[in-house]
């Protein structure tokens, strides 16, 4: 089958900064990606691109059969079809939870109010929280808000969800209720790229891992071979670090 | 994993909510010694000035007199010269007969405000439906009964429009103009494309450095020579729209103050949603970006509503320029006290309506705040 998302040599800078350095990729329908790298290693810029909320310089992205290209306006298409999820989880503090999960539905893909409120009731539900359905952002706690964060990306029934380090702001407490979401989201067979340091869920949900380190990918492996046998220095230097911090 | 999910469902405290300290109504007020004395102080000033005022108004007030010489024989208040006077001083030189027209006018713009700023009417689609009609029909009635020539209302020419209603009709069409232009402007000076940015920040640049009352003067007395001589425009419209430019201008920056303070993973979860530039704007941007310059746009549109007093300079007659007037007439000469009284205190309670207003808003608008 062919690959969902495809990224051929992406290059990405920030005047003299190489962000992301020939990046090649492949994503295939359903499959499960974890990055995971140093912090400014070009982890954010990679998802980024993958959405055109970041312009890449040089290379190709291919989403669906879509080239990622604001020049060429395919980006309205490209965002129907993925989805993403921040780590400051980006609420619209003014609207409700609800509102926040109805907003683009209505206004993008032109669903109607009384349709859109449904689904959107539906995923609040599958996140857990229904119960706040009509309370604001503020009102929420960190882990609610990024469930309902989840549930808005969820909202546009997109074919790949982004998620860029989505427990990295919450408070240890909180972190686990929304990996167990994301595991639920895993079991139903959706397509995901997930940034983030959490090893254990990388264990259990990823096909695949990938680790970056100055803008290029250094290794792309399974998750077994991946923790039993890092490629290079860096990632063996970086997961003991992670684990360490894990244990502790 | 699966133990995970009880966990999960077992839902964490909603964030504190921090408690603002309440203090009593006379806290702080007597609690030391020189608070205590200041406070006595200003109690005996307030009681001094009180007393002042209601002997000038009350006890030597005048009721009976023909002339300012008359009124002038107790040294206080003259009540004969405002029974006389006040709709000159209310409808400036609108004919006298006709003056019902714009008293009704005003009332019914004052329904019509008064209806479309309870928050509880925007949440409902009917009644927004409702306002969304009200709007035009009442605006076609104002207009009708300002101008007249329809129905059997004889024609009055703007020219002869004043006092009050003409306030309120620069203040309110200006305030409006420019609020929509101020939008623009501020969206303008961030865009990304360099020709709008500039335009955006010449235009706004100019308009704010430029004196109000130049530009009334520019707008009434150059524009003839700017246009084709065939070219006529009607002085009031003139100087509505030298209103909404100037003030658009401030209003602007206070916008663009509030879209600065938004963060850029709005923008981001905007775009990833698939928002158009616009759909962002209108449903997530703005409404954050407005709420919080909501101060300071209420700031401007008081500061507004009486500058609108500098038409006087291009002789048209408002509610400042008829208290002016009302003093004209031989037999009210030297009075000066009573007239800008009264338009102060018109002036002072509009205003004070305006603030209330808009302490409400904050109040309600503050639900949801990050
Ligand atoms: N808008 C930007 N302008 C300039 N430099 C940027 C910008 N965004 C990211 N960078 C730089 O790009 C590098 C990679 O950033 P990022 O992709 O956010 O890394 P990560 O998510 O792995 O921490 C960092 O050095 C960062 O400083
Ligand atoms: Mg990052």
């Amino acid at each position: 089958m062919s690959p969902v998302v495809t990224m051929r040599a992406v290059n990405k800078r920030y005047g003299p900064l190489t962000v992301l350095d020939r990046v090649s990729l492949e994503v295939a329908r359903g499959e499960r990606i974890v990055v995971c790298g140093p912090s400014g290693s070009g982890k954010s810029t990679l998802v980024s691109c993958i959405n055109g909320l970041v312009d890449h310089d040089e290379g190709r992205i291919v989403v669906d059969g879509i080239e990622v290209s604001r020049a060429a306006g395919t980006l309205p298409a490209v965002r129907k079809r993925v989805a993403m999820v921040f780590q400051q989880f980006n609420l619209f503090p003014h609207l409700t939870a609800l509102e926040n999960c109805t907003v683009g539905p209505e206004l993008a893909l032109g669903i109607g109010k009384a349709e859109a409120r449904a689904s959107a009731m539906a995923l609040l539900e599958r996140v857990r929280i229904p119960e706040q359905a009509h309370k604001y952002p503020a009102q929420l706690s960190g882990g609610q808000q990024q469930r309902v964060a989840i549930a808005r990306a969820l909202a546009m029934r997109p074919q790949v969800m982004l998620f860029d380090e989505p427990t990295s702001a919450l408070d240890p407490e909180m972190i686990r209720e929304v990996l167990d979401v994301m595991v639920e989201l895993a079991d139903t067979g959706m397509t995901m790229i997930v940034v983030t340091h959490e090893m254990g869920f990388a264990r259990e949900v990823a096909h695949r891992i990938l680790f970056m380190d100055f803008g290029r990918v250094l290794q792309d492996a399974p998750p077994e071979r991946f923790f039993a046998a890092p490629a290079t220095d860096r990632a063996r230097e970086f997961l003991s670090h992670i684990l360490r911090k894990d244990a502790a | 994993m699966a133990a995970g999910l009880a966990a999960a469902a077992s839902l964490p405290r909603p964030p504190p909510v921090l408690a603002r300290r309440r203090f009593g109504f006379a806290a702080g007020l007597f609690d030391t010694w020189p608070n205590a004395l200041v406070t006595l102080l200003l109690v005996w000033l307030l009681i001094r000035i009180g007393i002042a005022m209601w002997d000038w108004a009350i006890v030597r007030g005048v009721w009976e007199a023909e002339t300012a010489e008359q009124c002038a024989r107790t040294g206080g208040m003259c009540w004969a010269f405002l029974a006389d006077r006040w709709r000159l001083i209310l409808f400036g030189p609108y004919p006298y007969a006709q003056q019902w027209r714009p008293a009704l006018a005003m009332v019914l713009f004052a329904l019509l405000l008064g209806a479309s700023l309870a928050p509880a009417l925007w949440a409902e689609r009917r009644s927004r439906l409702a306002l969304g009609i009200a709007w035009p029909v009442t605006i076609a009635a104002i207009a009708a009964l300002l101008w007249g020539g329809v129905l059997g209302l004889p024609a009055v020419p703007s020219r002869l429009w004043g006092g009050l209603p003409l306030t309120m009709i620069l203040a309110s069409v200006g305030v409006s103009g420019a609020f929509v232009l101020a939008i623009l402007l501020a969206l303008g000076r961030r865009s990304d494309m360099p020709v709008i940015r500039a335009i955006c920040t010449g235009f706004i640049e100019f308009f704010r450095g430029v004196p109000l009352v130049a530009l009334l003067f520019l707008a009434s007395v150059l524009f003839p020579y700017f246009v084709p001589p065939d070219w006529t425009m009607d002085v009031l419209l003139r100087a509505q729209i030298a209103f909404a430019l100037f003030f658009a201008a401030y209003m602007a920056e206070a916008i663009r103050g509030g879209l600065q303070a938004i963060p850029r993973g709005q923008y981001a979860a905007c775009e990833s949603l698939g928002l158009t530039y616009w759909q962002a704007q209108r449903r997530i941007i703005l409404p954050q970006a407005l709420r919080t310059v909501i101060p300071s746009l209420v700031n401007i549109f008081i500061a507004a509503f009486k500058d609108t007093s500098l038409v006087v300079i291009i002789s048209m007659i408002d509610l400042l320029g008829a208290a002016n007037a009302s003093t004209a007439e031989a037999k009210w000469w030297g009075l000066y006290i009573e007239p800008y009284l009264f338009v102060a205190l018109i002036y002072l309670a509009i205003c004070a309506v305006m603030s209330a207003y808009s302490r409400g808003l904050e109040r309600r608008l503050g639900l949801g705040e990050r």
